[in-house]
């Protein structure tokens, strides 16, 4: 421990394996990490995370990793996974993390680009993946896992624990072997290297440095406060960029405990026995969860559903102007404390955001109401907009500026420009280094002057706040000139609790049409209140009622369109509900779970082409992979309905 | 699958059943059945619809009496016993319709699992307090472990009753294991599951099998299933024996292949 108590002392915090050591010196015996294992929260603190990294990355150096190996990281968010990351890093490392759900294909591509020697996986579901992958990988030389079970009969690989007691072996012989290693390690060094799931093309790996990486957990943590102790789930996928600087990079820089969920399925239950104080959602997860509390709502009696239509109602008229500290009057301030007292507070201990001081949402568009929705709770939900490339922070939210329809405003050293065509470019110090063995689209994306072109059309309004309309390469004209942005359209779709996706086509047509995919709870929900039965998916998307209820929602998408002169012209003209959810197994989304416009429309040509035909309905059979790998056929018949667009309404006077 | 491609054997025979013979009034279930079950093995009962598996069952766990035969466990030789001492002698069972406390939650279902093992009277478990409360934390562990290898943290504190049915058959499957079975029966385990909650399924049975060493005997309809996982196969059809072996060996048997393609009798 002398060796590191010296660094600490002397060095700058420019790592993470020198933030760790600090972080073991002055808050040691604090919690740093969580999971639940058997039922119970076991907590480990900073000393003890200290001291599994030590043996974890001298059990790497007896192993062979040298520096600049590449680590491949696979499986869900453990505190064994996180160490392993900055074990590789105390040796000059570069840990790759890799999505846990991807298949054994799409992984073989990351690790062959990424050259990696070394992998870790969490179980045996992923130690499978990797085995099949160095088949045709040789360069992939060690398999490390984590979780026993089910591997006993598996030759030629290694244990976590195996490791560590290499590890252990080692440092008795040779005491300053990881120290050593530490302290050569500086800021401008490859950190992580993170694979963005792209929405076309192969996956690229961008190359962040510790510079970038403490930059913008720095900043972040400046820009709404966090503070050491600060409590956060580590729930989303940690191959993600947010995670890595939520999760990682933050929780090194400022100190956070990073709790770990008991398994996938139990996040809810989790997150209410946590109370986190920092929290991100993806817009997809707050969906969720009003449509949870929606439908709840309408299972309970009619004392309490009137007691939460009453007091939602005051939420939304006065909790965001409370959050932003504008002026309310007496008589709402007392309301809306009853309301805390008897709606608000319950229902945020459920939602697990009783304690919550900053939450983020980005990724995609959120929708208006569902993002006021937690404002009028009191939660202080902001969005964000950031990119792998430029470490996450490109605009927040600042208290007390919080515009549903912005992204906010640059985070401090962000400058922001936009390009003629409409597209929004940055530059920070969080710009990535450059994505690995890819020149070419290194410099596609990023000017010689730092300035990266972040492929969105947005402007900045009088406020000086971002607002992002869609992909600029997305944006595209109707045949009658009118302007069609089909993300644009989609969300405004997507915000309805019954549409869980929406594709629009339009540019170059003559008019706008779309593909809907139902959300199967609520609309599962809604067909068992009104006695409809169905037995699959499949058959719940045909019915008729479904269609109308699309239908009616589309109708309201297209007044709102109407309302606006410049998107008047795109309205829905012509609908389908596609008879099988869009899945990213299938490719057609992105594991970030967007959608591959281009990719549905020639996967579905026939429908596509039958939207734009005459008949009233389409023939359809598509190849789809399930969750096992097995490959199986869906096919049926799909109605298509025509719309009447509505008149352009004009502004009075 | 890597577990299937397994050749294994086995030789102790942990119970043998010797001339079983079983009627219900004028009906035979079972006329004349012996076969063995090895430590360590998977062994399928197979047959068409009322072949007289259950039957064959409920005999080697003490529930229904053959009049003729005799069953011999671990060494023991007898014909007759009930069904509590098959429990205590390391016998546990799932059923075909899942007999689960509904109204409870999975995790006090499964905690009942380790009754046998319960030391401490009635008077301390309702105190709660002293030796009642340490045993009860040793048994909430092993019950946590239980919930950790089947995968079911997220139904933990759900009402049993609440669950769709594959989950179901799993907490009863983990009732079982909380006994810590030397012999487990499973009766029809993957019966009316889809593709994908059989495969669950297949996997947990093996993972038992693998991990704790349990030795399984398991009834199944799925011929499929069957032949993935088992190391050897008894087929029964009108309640007589009309097969015995290894999958493979079991699959081209022409008397099998008749019985299940319904030839007259």
């Amino acid at each position: 421990m002398t060796v590191e108590r010296a660094i600490a002392r002397t060095e700058p915090r420019d790592t993470f394996p020198k933030l760790l050591a600090e972080l073991a010196q002055t808050r040691g015996d604090r919690p740093a990490y969580r999971e639940k294992e058997y039922g119970i929260w076991q907590t480990y603190d900073w000393a003890h995370v200290a001291a599994q990294v030590r043996l974890l990355a001298a059990g790497l150096a007896d192993l062979g990793f040298r520096r600049g190996d590449r680590l491949i990281v696979a499986g869900d968010n453990r505190p064994s996974l996180y160490w392993s990351m900055c074990a590789a890093q105390s040796l000059g490392g570069v840990p790759v993390p890799v999505y846990q759900d991807s298949v054994a294909d799409e992984l073989a591509y990351v690790v062959e680009h990424a050259g990696a020697r070394y992998a870790l996986a969490e179980d045996q579901e992923q130690v499978d993946k990797l085995l099949e992958i160095q088949k045709k990988v040789p360069s992939l030389q060690t398999i490390l896992y984590n979780d026993p079970r089910g591997l006993r009969h598996y030759d030629g690989l290694l244990s976590y624990a195996d490791v560590q007691a290499r590890g252990e072996r080692l440092l008795a012989a040779a005491p300053d072997t990881v120290s050593a290693e530490v302290a050569q390690g500086k800021g401008s060094d490859d950190a992580i290297m993170l694979y963005t799931s792209g929405t076309t093309g192969r996956p690229k790996g961008a190359v962040l440095s510790y510079d970038n990486l403490v930059w913008a957990a720095e900043a972040g943590a400046a820009f709404d406060g966090l503070k050491a102790g600060d409590e956060l789930l580590s729930y989303l996928p940690m191959a993600w960029v947010g995670d890595h600087i939520f999760s990682y990079a933050q929780g090194y820089v400022v100190g956070l405990v990073v709790n770990c969920p008991e398994s996938a399925s139990t996040v809810m239950t989790d997150l209410r026995e946590i109370g986190p104080t920092y929290y991100f959602a993806p817009p997809r997860v707050l969906e969720n969860l009003i449509t949870q509390v929606t439908i709840r709502m309408e299972d309970a009696g009619l004392i309490k559903r009137r007691l939460f239509q009453f007091f939602m109602g005051v939420a939304r008229r006065v909790g965001p102007a409370l959050l932003d500290g504008r002026s309310v009057s007496i008589g709402d301030r007392l309301l809306y404390g009853l309301g805390s007292l008897l709606i608000y507070g319950p229902l945020k201990n459920t939602l697990g955001m009783s304690r919550v001081r900053v939450a983020y949402t980005a990724g995609e568009a959120v929708g208006p109401e569902i993002f006021n929705f937690y404002r009028a709770l009191g939660v202080n939900m902001k969005q964000l907009y950031g990119q792998t490339e430029a470490s996450v922070f490109v605009t927040i939210h600042p208290n007390g500026e919080v515009f549903p329809e912005t992204v906010g405003k640059p985070v401090s050293k962000v400058e922001l420009k936009i390009a003629e065509s409409g597209e929004v470019l940055y530059r920070s110090p969080g710009v990535f280094k450059e994505y690995f063995k890819n020149p070419e689209a290194t410099n596609d994306a990023k000017t010689a002057d730092g300035w990266v072109h972040t492929g969105d059309a947005g402007y900045l309004d009088e406020r000086g706040h971002l607002r992002i309309i869609d992909r600029a390469k997305d944006v595209g004209k109707l045949n009658d000139g009118a302007l069609f942005a089909p993300k644009y359209i989609e969300n405004k779709l997507k915000f309805f609790p019954h549409i869980n996706e929406a594709v629009a086509f339009g540019d170059g047509r003559d008019f706008v049409a779309a593909f809907v995919n139902i959300d199967m709870i609520a609309v599962g929900d809604w067909a068992e209140r009104r006695n409809i039965a169905y037995a699959s998916y499949q058959e719940l998307a045909a019915r008729p009622e479904v269609y109308d209820l699309i239908q009616d929602e589309i109708e309201q998408v297209n007044r709102d369109l109407a309302a606006d002169p410049r998107m008047a012209g795109a309205q829905i003209r012509r609908f389908l509900i596609l008879h099988k959810a869009l899945d990213a197994d299938d490719g057609e989304l992105t594991r970030t779970n967007k959608v591959r416009r281009g990719f549905i429309g020639e996967r579905y040509r026939t429908l596509v082409d039958a939207l734009y035909g005459t008949a009233g309905s389409a023939h359809i059979g598509v190849d789809v992979t399930f969750e096992d790998g097995r490959k199986g056929r869906i096919e049926g018949d799909v109605a298509l309905r025509d719309l009447a667009p509505h008149p352009t309404l004009r502004k009075a006077g | 699958m890597a577990m299937a491609e397994r050749v294994r054997s086995f030789t102790e025979v942990l119970l043998s059943v010797e001339n079983i013979s079983l009627s219900f009034g004028g009906v035979k279930a079972l006329t004349d059945i012996s076969f063995d079950i090895r430590k360590g093995e998977i062994r399928a009962i197979i047959g068409p619809n009322g072949a007289g598996k259950s039957s064959m069952l409920n005999c080697i766990n003490g529930f229904y009496h053959p009049q003729q035969g005799a069953i011999t466990y671990k060494g023991v030789r007898r014909s007759r016993m009930r069904p509590h001492e098959a429990a205590e002698q390391g016998i546990a069972r799932t059923f075909q319709n899942i007999a689960l406390f509904k109204g409870m939650s999975t995790l006090d279902n499964i905690m009942t699992g380790r009754n046998l093992r319960m030391k401490t009277g009635l008077f301390w478990q309702a105190l709660h307090f002293g030796p009642a409360r340490r045993e009860e934390i040793e048994h909430r562990k092993a019950v946590e472990e239980i919930i950790d290898f089947l995968e079911i943290q997220h139904i933990r504190k759900v009402p049993v009753g609440r669950l769709p049915y594959g989950l179901q058959k799993r907490v009863e499957l983990g009732r079982a294991l909380a006994a810590q079975p030397e012999l487990l029966l499973l009766d029809e385990p993957m019966a009316g599951m889809n593709i994908e909650e059989k495969q669950d399924m297949c996997r947990f049975i093996l993972d038992v099998n693998d991990e704790f060493g349990t030795t399984i005997c398991l009834i199944e309809h799925d011929m499929g299933v069957v032949m993935d996982i088992s190391d050897r196969v008894v087929v029964l059809d009108y309640g007589k024996k009309i097969g015995d072996g290894v999958p493979d060996a079991v699959k081209s048997d022409q008397a099998v292949i008749d019985a299940y393609l319904g030839v007259s009798h």
